[in-house]
């Protein structure tokens, strides 16, 4: 029988790795969007689980508004990446550098 | 409840909406129209305002749309403060983007929207609404952050911004599903009826996360890192609004998040609340020491002042609350007429300076300026008779009364660390060779802004005090 522990490790580890991605990941800033969304979908995971285990419908319909903003989240990513990219003709994350202190 | 009647609770919100959306069609059709949008859109804020203004005149609370959102005296201070922030924020934006050749009518477009997704943020009294509002508020900002896009630090800017801001709503949002999970519920009442009896792990996972992630938003330590960067790179008025309006939203959602779901369990939160005041405190001030850069040290600045503001809501108490309150208004007031000053210090070319070197005598050269500038850093540095030293006194004496005194004696101590870098910059100004680089400003709002804002910090500010301590009494009280 699958419980809710067995959601809520998968969506740990999903979360844990998309966190790990943003760090970790020296090479490609769309990575880190990729990770954004992995962490994203790991908090969708948790609640539809809760949802069903718990008889309560809020939980899908805040799934649904989740999955709503992720979208708009990546496009505006993506267009501040495509501004970012044309001034530095780059998207490496060790570019990323102009300004430290 | 009925549609109407919630409806007409959210009246500012929906007036902010609208404007946004018909400005935004006035702009696609008449593209240089960007002054024109910024005057319209300060008067939706007026408007807006005017309508919080008239509910907390009538004293409403109540709760709209089956509990998602409420109408109270806590929520509509923070607005007034907000929509006078965004307003200030937009008047003194035109002539900088101008000169960047980046003065869009996108700009009070999205400064419109945030300012309905802040409203939402303050009024949430549901984990669903309060994510909505803060990314609503976050997304535009991610886009201000990098609007003057020929420059190579906005963008830079704008992308750090973005991939921390998405990181910290990931957080937020992993721990608003854990505590749905163990509370059963998205509503903060019944989040905190759940909590009055006992308060498992996953609860206690839930609040940590939800509670780093507003960290990140507010810029408090150990989640502070993108701020320097962010301040620096983003256009100076974007800076200006990012230090004031957002911060304001951000920490009235905390405190009422805070107060309303996890109320019941002050053991659970308290520690944390002081665990991070100190650090920002602390962090603030020592980080500030070896800047060169003007925009970096007052994002230092906003690092240690928050630290100060968090100390009221570690006491949890009504007068905790209130001083925070004051606080803040006197905190917004302090960093808009600092950035108000800095965007006057153009060189004979029309750029802008914003390092140390360029500040170097600047009484022998702009002596009004200096010495607005000067009554700025002396208020944030907390130095009576300055009005700065208000704000830090309510909230020590708020700290002292709930018997947190090693919290305000670290804070107290810490406060004089930070002195020093505040008197460097006025030190530089007065004693240091005239560098004679920086012209008379022409800019007639800046000018205004500046002066008025240096009376409100200046000893006159005193007069407002007994107005300030009824307003913010009153809005505290709400929340108890």
């Amino acid at each position: 029988m699958i419980g809710i522990e067995h959601y809520l490790v998968v969506s740990s580890i999903l979360f844990v790795m998309g966190v790990l991605g943003i760090f970790l990941n020296r090479k490609n800033v769309i990575i880190i969007l990729m990770a954004i969304e992995l962490i994203l979908l790991a908090v969708n995971i948790n609640l539809v689980a809760f949802s069903v285990f718990l008889g309560d419908l809020t939980g899908q319909i805040f799934a649904m508004f989740v999955l709503t903003v992720a979208a708009g989240e990546a496009a505006i990513g993506l267009a501040i990446l495509v501004i970012y990219f044309r001034g530095r003709g780059t998207i490496a994350v060790d570019d990323v550098n102009r300004m430290k202190g | 409840m009925e549609l109407n009647a919630s409806l007409s609770l959210v009246r500012p919100e929906v007036i902010l909406s609208f404007s946004a959306l018909g400005l935004l069609l006035v702009a696609a059709w008449r593209e240089q129209a960007g002054r024109l949008i910024s005057i319209l859109s300060v008067t939706a804020l007026g408007a807006a305002a005017a309508f919080v203004i008239n509910f907390m005149m009538n004293g409403t609370n109540s709760s709209a749309f089956d509990g998602l959102l409420v109408n109270d005296a806590f929520g509509n201070f923070s607005k007034i403060l907000i929509f006078i922030a965004a307003a200030i924020s937009l008047m003194i934006a035109p002539r900088f983007l101008e000169n960047a050749g980046a003065m869009r009518a996108e700009y009070p477009v999205l400064i419109l929207l945030s300012c309905v997704g802040m409203g939402v943020m303050v009024s949430a009294t549901d984990l669903i609404s309060l994510y909505i509002g803060l990314e609503l508020q976050s997304l535009s900002a991610y886009v201000l952050a990098s609007f003057v896009r020929s420059d190579g630090r906005s963008a830079e800017a704008g992308l750090k911004y973005f991939v921390l801001g998405a990181l910290a709503s990931g957080m937020l949002l992993f721990g608003a599903s854990l505590v749905y999970g163990f509370a059963g519920s998205t509503s903060f009442a019944a989040i905190g009826t759940a909590m009055d009896t006992e308060v498992g792990l996953g609860l206690i996972f839930g609040i940590v996360f939800i509670l780093s992630g507003l960290a990140f938003k507010i810029s408090a330590a150990p989640f502070h890192m993108w701020t320097p960067d962010v301040y620096e790179g983003a256009p100076t008025p974007v800076t200006a609004f990012f230090a004031s309006a957002p911060k304001v939203a951000a920490i009235a959602l905390t405190i009422r998040i805070v107060l309303e779901a996890f109320g019941s369990q002050i053991l659970v939160w308290q520690q944390i609340i002081i665990a991070v005041a100190l650090m920002s405190i602390i962090i603030g001030a020592v980080g500030a020491i070896g800047q060169q850069n003007l925009k970096r040290l007052m994002a230092y600045s906003s690092i240690n002042n928050v630290g100060f503001i968090l100390i009221g809501l570690a006491t949890g108490t009504e007068q905790g609350i209130s001083a925070m309150l004051v606080y803040l208004v006197i905190y917004v007031a302090m960093t808009l007429g600092s950035f108000v000053c800095l965007m006057q210090l153009k060189d004979k070319d029309g750029g802008y300076r914003e390092e140390f070197a360029d500040i170097s005598g600047l009484s022998k050269t702009r002596p009004a300026l200096a010495a607005a500038l000067a009554i700025f850093m002396f208020s944030l540095a907390g130095i009576p008779p300055l009005f700065g030293f208000w704000g830090k006194l309510v909230v020590f004496n708020a700290a002292v009364a709930a018997g947190l005194l090693p919290l305000a004696v670290i804070g107290i101590t810490a406060s004089v660390i930070g002195a020093f870098y505040y008197l460097k910059v006025v030190k530089v100004m007065y004693f240091d060779d005239a560098a004679d680089v920086i012209v008379e400003s022409d800019d007639k709002v800046l000018i205004w802004t500046g002066g008025v804002l240096a009376a409100a910090n200046s000893p006159l500010g005193y007069f407002a005090i007994p107005a300030l301590g009824i307003w913010t009494a009153y809005a505290a009280r709400a929340l108890f």
